[in-house]
């Protein structure tokens, strides 16, 4: 059984005892020890249970390596599922659960896909689609459905913020341990600015753990003198519990830092999320074991050598009495030196190699261990956890030569530097030989914009394994001395892949290579046995290195057995990529502060809050928020859309049109450009006068619209939709700045500087003349003219236009002015009835007099002459843009879906988007159609149902009958008719 | 708590000023006082500030009352130059902010290098989702965006989270 040892533990507090709940049971641990170390102290062991076969598990590791100890922490709206117990600090009042399990933790249901595990081989998930079909649907669908996914979804939102904070330095350093802790030095002494980030709580890693010498020095001396001495220097930043998550492009690095996943209050954001811009990455991150492949190498007490070291060492835990070491190297003899310090036994040391004779395996024999060379485990006895280990022959087949009664088993396969920041932005790695690892090659760096490499791998991260080779590693990246330290002989490691090297299938269906994601040794053979040879299809095909630890003890290992099946050589067959982040991050930090009401920035416009307070019903468009409709008490939408417009068509009505796109463009060619820009002519345009026109892509197609109006010789004002102004203005820029860049034009978009209004109806004029000012008569202010003046005391711009056919004004004012005018207008027209409305009215009154609407009758794939707008292109200019997009045989043929007014026999609406029904079936069975509604509303004017449609060689068929689509009832007939239902003549308007 | 004021102001005067520089410049100085800066500075005369916002444009920032007066000045100064003067002073909203804790804040929503930002520089660049510029007035900063967007900006600020405080 795991518990406290009496005395040691360099990590934890005695004297700060903390109280904290696993799966609704009360357990006590001290400040300083993580999630994992508090559980195996209170005897604890299994910490959660496979995803594939709910095995039960416990700790592997003691880092952010972990796969199996995953846990929901925290309760209600603080609830978060997967966090790793290895680096979850304990605090008072923690709650804890374990995942993956049902009933309980100790029984399992789930358990009975691991005995018929041979079910459930590699790639049985891509199996179930082939055959038998109905299976999927009914059997392996809801089975996969129920045991997929880890952890469970939280229940309510986050109760948590988060922040963001960008951050700017010379060398950002990842990893505070002695290599990054010199670095940091080094680079401080230079004068550099320095941000030197850490993951977990204490800094110095490893060496201090394993106790190590520097500069004559403890290491945790050392680590605690520099630590001050870097604290002295006003250019180093340093911050633990922050950890460098993922470098990219430019030198940018997302580092995420906990504030207050260690702590009892949750005051203040959870995390913070530092995006910082390096001019050089310093990756000092280490390196992780690897574990060893034996049948039974997942049961609960079998670990890695140096996780069981840093649980000893650091939180005084022991995971069993007596400890079967089986490795393939020196390192693991310290944790034989560690437990025999700690008072605990280590009945045998399996060496698998043949002979080993550097200093400490000679000075652990002289302690008395037994190690036995050329041996492996052939099986670990136990179920719940370790009882025993089979010893057999590493050469052989796996045959028992010995049975070892043990309760915790330590494993080393040897090392593998953590490349990952090394390789996020395309670090190239060697495999060395020698060391059995991939390393930095420093000849590959990733290269940033100047073609030089931007990030330096240094110490264990670059594949230096003694403290004295990692700082002299340091030092030279660094360009600074190293400090003195012995140098500890090593002797090489002895790569292992499976153990035995000749084991069978039966005991490769029990070598786990990923714990996490349940993938095996024969997983990985058998998916190299059925064709998936390349490293990517292998991972993908068996799940391998796909689990939330991203393969960090699995990758290596697969790739290896992968390569031995496939009778290849490590390097050939290659790593699977490296991707950010290094460990998951929270959504929750990567949004920052993106929530609630500054989810997304909301525009508004001068008047919004006079809309708000009269209870406006919002529709969103593009960030802005426009009313859909003023509903009065009681009244429904359509009720309202109905009353707007007739009080519109009747007397007046008011539109808050300060969205629309206002594009100035000026200058002596300024002509010219807009000739090019719009299919119509615009040059000929009149100073004083407006004209409709058209925007076309380079394709051809119909992209926006609006009225133009001709300033002075040089200036026009261009009016875009509402989602359109930027965009609009983005091409104007694109093609002054890439094309024609002699051309004398400058495009300013001044949307924002003026709130426009639209005062509608026959009775517009009336109240203009009321305000007074400016004369607004049809003979000095003409349909389609526009004139500055003043009126009611604004200084203003008025445009003759329409959108809704009736008389109609469009008065544009400093934004300031916007909602003081408006006011002007609702007290001025108060006699007329008048009546705000919104974009529904609008849209309803824009179709009654068959105008299009950007996104509704044109959807990427539509030419103006679709839409019978051939009117709108010019014949008579050399060119404009579309030109000749348009001339394209596609857009010639008959049997274009030309645009028609539709009127629907029975009265009411069309469906939205409803398709017009054509003759027979086309080549996949299908009904085939011959066009679709663009637009349909319930026209309060006319009393009937109108739409809008493109219909095959429509334009031609005026008077037929057509059939519409309808959900969930028979088809809908409507006459195909002039798009222009009311006011054909556009008499109104024009008054 | 951190210390942060922000505080709304009532529109500022602003034009916004295109052309070559190197052909309008005398006329700009002639009429605005202020030399013309060079990239991503600021100069200022008396209650005038000429900010440089890309390499053909400059925005004036002035009393709000001047700003129709003085556009049109500027446009009979330029002559038959190509050049284009617009009064902008409604497009934007100007916020002040102050106290210790200010840069911290906006640190946590500008992608900015506050300590290599020099006194007359501004800053044109993005505040989370929206543009933005910044520069620095007196002992505090001036921050500008798009008049549609000042309450989102506003509730930023008000929200920033500071690491100092």
């Amino acid at each position: 059984m795991s518990r406290r040892l009496k005395i040691g533990g360099r990590l934890i507090d005695r004297s700060r005892p903390v109280t904290f709940t696993f799966d609704g049971r009360e357990l006590r641990g001290y400040a300083g020890d993580t999630l994992a170390s508090a559980l195996l102290a209170n005897g604890r062991m299994v910490m959660g249970r496979s995803f594939k076969y709910h095995r039960p598990r416990s700790v592997v590791g003691a880092g952010p390596e972990e796969p199996n100890a995953l846990m929901g922490v925290g309760e209600g709206a603080r609830f978060e599922p997967n966090r790793r117990a290895t680096l979850q600090e304990v605090y008072e009042g923690l709650t804890a659960r374990s995942q993956n399990a049902w009933p309980s933790l100790g029984l399992d249901i789930g358990r009975m896909n691991d005995y018929g595990s041979r079910f459930l081989p590699a790639g049985f998930y891509y199996k179930t689609f082939i055959h038998p079909r109905p299976l999927w649907k009914h059997v392996f669908e809801p089975f996969i459905r129920k045991a997929a996914g880890l952890g469970a979804a939280p229940e309510q939102a986050d109760a948590d913020t988060y922040a963001h904070r960008y951050a700017y330095c010379d060398t950002l350093i990842a990893g505070g341990g002695v290599a990054g802790l010199l670095a940091a030095k080094a680079a401080g002494e230079a004068g550099e600015r320095v941000m030197l980030v850490e993951s977990r709580a204490d800094w110095g890693g490893r060496s201090v753990t394993d106790g190590a010498e520097i500069d004559g020095k403890a290491a945790d001396t050392w680590v605690k003198d520099i630590l001050q001495h870097l604290d002295g220097m006003e250019n180093v930043v340093r911050m633990s519990r922050c950890e460098a998550s993922g470098v990219y492009d430019h030198g940018y690095v997302l580092c995420t830092e906990n504030l207050t996943d260690h702590t009892s209050h949750k005051d203040g954001p959870r995390e913070r999320l530092w995006r910082v811009r390096a001019g050089r990455v310093v990756a000092a991150t280490g390196a992780i074991e690897r574990p060893l492949s034996f049948a039974g190498n997942d049961v609960p007490g079998v670990l890695l050598a140096s996780a069981l070291r840093d649980y000893v060492v650091n939180h005084a835990v022991s995971m069993g009495e007596r400890t079967v070491i089986v490795t393939n190297n020196d390192d693991a003899y310290r944790t034989a030196k560690v437990l025999l310090k700690a008072g605990l036994r280590v009945p045998a040391i399996l060496d698998v190699r043949s002979a080993a004779g550097s200093a400490i395996v000679n000075e652990v024999k002289a302690m008395g261990v037994a190690v036995h060379h050329g041996r492996g485990i052939a099986k670990v006895h136990g179920d719940d956890r370790v009882t025993g280990v089979s010893v057999c022959l590493q050469a052989g087949e796996g045959h028992v030569m010995q049975e070892i009664r043990c309760d915790c088993v330590a494993m080393s396969g040897g090392w593998s530097p953590v490349v990952h920041l090394w390789s996020h932005c395309g670090g190239k790695l060697w495999w060395d030989e020698v060391r059995a690892m991939f390393r930095p090659d420093p000849d590959n760096p990733p290269s940033g914009a100047d073609g030089q490499g931007f990030v330096t791998a240094i110490g264990a991260a670059s594949g230096a394994l003694t403290t004295a080779e990692v700082l002299a590693d340091a030092a030279e990246a660094m360009d600074t001395e190293a400090p003195v330290c012995v140098a500890e002989e090593e002797g090489p490691i002895q790569p292992v892949w499976i153990m035995p090297e000749a084991a069978g299938p039966k005991l490769r269906t029990k070598m786990w290579l990923d714990f996490q994601n349940d993938v095996k040794v024969s997983d990985v053979r058998l998916a190299a046995q059925e064709g998936f040879e390349s490293v990517e299809h292998a991972k993908r095909y068996t799940t391998l290195g796909m689990a939330t630890d991203q393969g960090k003890l699995s990758n290596i290992n697969g790739l290896a057995v992968l390569a031995d099946r496939l009778d290849t050589t490590i390097p050939q067959v290659g790593t699977t990529t490296f991707r950010p982040p290094y460990t998951p991050v929270t959504i929750g930090t990567l949004a920052g502060e993106a929530r609630g009401v500054v989810f997304q920035p909301l525009r508004r416009t001068p008047m919004h809050d006079w809309h708000e307070a009269q209870g406006a019903y919002w529709e969103p468009v593009g960030h802005w928020r426009r009313p859909y409709c003023y509903p009065k008490d009681g009244e429904s939408h359509d009720e309202a859309v109905t009353r707007e417009i007739r009080a519109t068509r009747n007397s007046l009505g008011l539109l808050d049109a300060s969205t629309l796109g206002k594009i100035l463009v000026r200058g002596p060619d300024a002509a010219k450009f807009m000739d090019m820009l719009y299919t119509n002519m615009m040059s000929s345009l009149k100073p004083g006068r407006c004209r409709y026109g058209l925007m076309c892509d380079e394709q051809g197609f119909l992209m926006d619209d609006g009225v133009v109006a001709r300033i002075d010789d040089q200036t026009f004002l261009c009016h875009t939709t509402t989602g359109g102004a930027d965009r609009i203005h983005g091409w104007m820029e694109d093609w002054l700045q890439c094309e024609w860049w002699d051309w004398k034009v400058h495009a300013i978009n001044v949307t924002e500087q003026f709130a426009q209004i639209a005062v509608v109806g026959p009775n517009a004029r009336k109240v203009l003349e009321k305000l007074g000012g400016m004369d607004v008569s049809a003979e000095m202010l003409p349909f389609m003219a526009w004139a500055d003046g003043t009126l009611g005391g604004f200084d203003l711009r008025a445009y003759r236009i329409s959108f809704s056919g009736e008389l109609s004004y469009e008065l544009a004012v400093p934004a300031t002015q916007g909602l003081a005018l408006w006011e002007a207008l609702i007290a001025a027209g108060a006699e007329f009835g008048v009546t705000p409305y919104g974009t529904e009215a609008l849209h309803v009154m824009r179709a009654e007099k068959g105008f299009i609407m950007i996104g509704d009758e044109t959807d990427g794939t539509v030419v103006p002459q679709d839409l019978g707008l051939d009117w709108a292109i010019s014949k008579k200019k050399e060119d404009f843009l579309g030109k000749r997009g348009q001339q394209r045989s596609e857009f010639q043929k008959a049997d274009r879906w030309k645009l028609v007014g539709l009127e629907t026999i029975d009265g009411k609406p069309l469906e939205e988007g409803a398709y017009a029904i054509g003759e027979g079936r086309n080549a996949n069975g299908q009904q085939r159609v011959q066009g679709r509604v663009t637009s349909t509303y319930m026209s309060p004017t006319l009393g009937r149902g109108i739409a809008m449609g493109l219909i095959e060689r429509g334009s031609e068929r005026m008077g037929e009958t057509v059939r519409f689509s309808r959900i969930g009832q028979g088809p809908q007939e409507a006459r195909i008719v002039n798009t222009v239902f009311f006011d054909p003549e556009g008499e109104k308007a024009n008054v | 708590m951190s210390d942060l004021t922000v505080e709304r102001l009532p529109p500022l005067g602003m034009v916004t000023i295109r052309g070559e520089l190197s052909k309008i410049g005398d006329a700009i100085v002639g009429e605005t006082g202020c030399a013309v800066p060079a990239p991503r500075m600021s100069e200022r005369s008396g209650e005038r500030q000429l900010l440089w916002m890309s390499p053909d444009e400059l925005m004036l920032v002035c009393e709000y009352g001047e700003a129709g007066a003085t556009a049109d000045a500027l446009t009979a100064r330029f002559g038959d130059a190509f050049a284009t003067v617009v009064n902008t002073s409604d497009a934007r909203q100007v916020f002040a902010l102050s106290g210790q804790h200010a840069e911290d804040a906006l640190a946590s929503l500008m992608p900015v290098d506050f300590a290599r930002m020099k006194a007359e520089e501004v800053r044109r660049t993005r505040m989370a989702q929206i543009p933005a510029a910044i520069w620095r007035e007196g002992e505090g900063w001036r921050l500008i965006c798009f008049r549609s967007v000042a309450t989102y900006a506003e509730d930023l600020l008000r929200g920033a989270k500071t690491v100092g405080g």
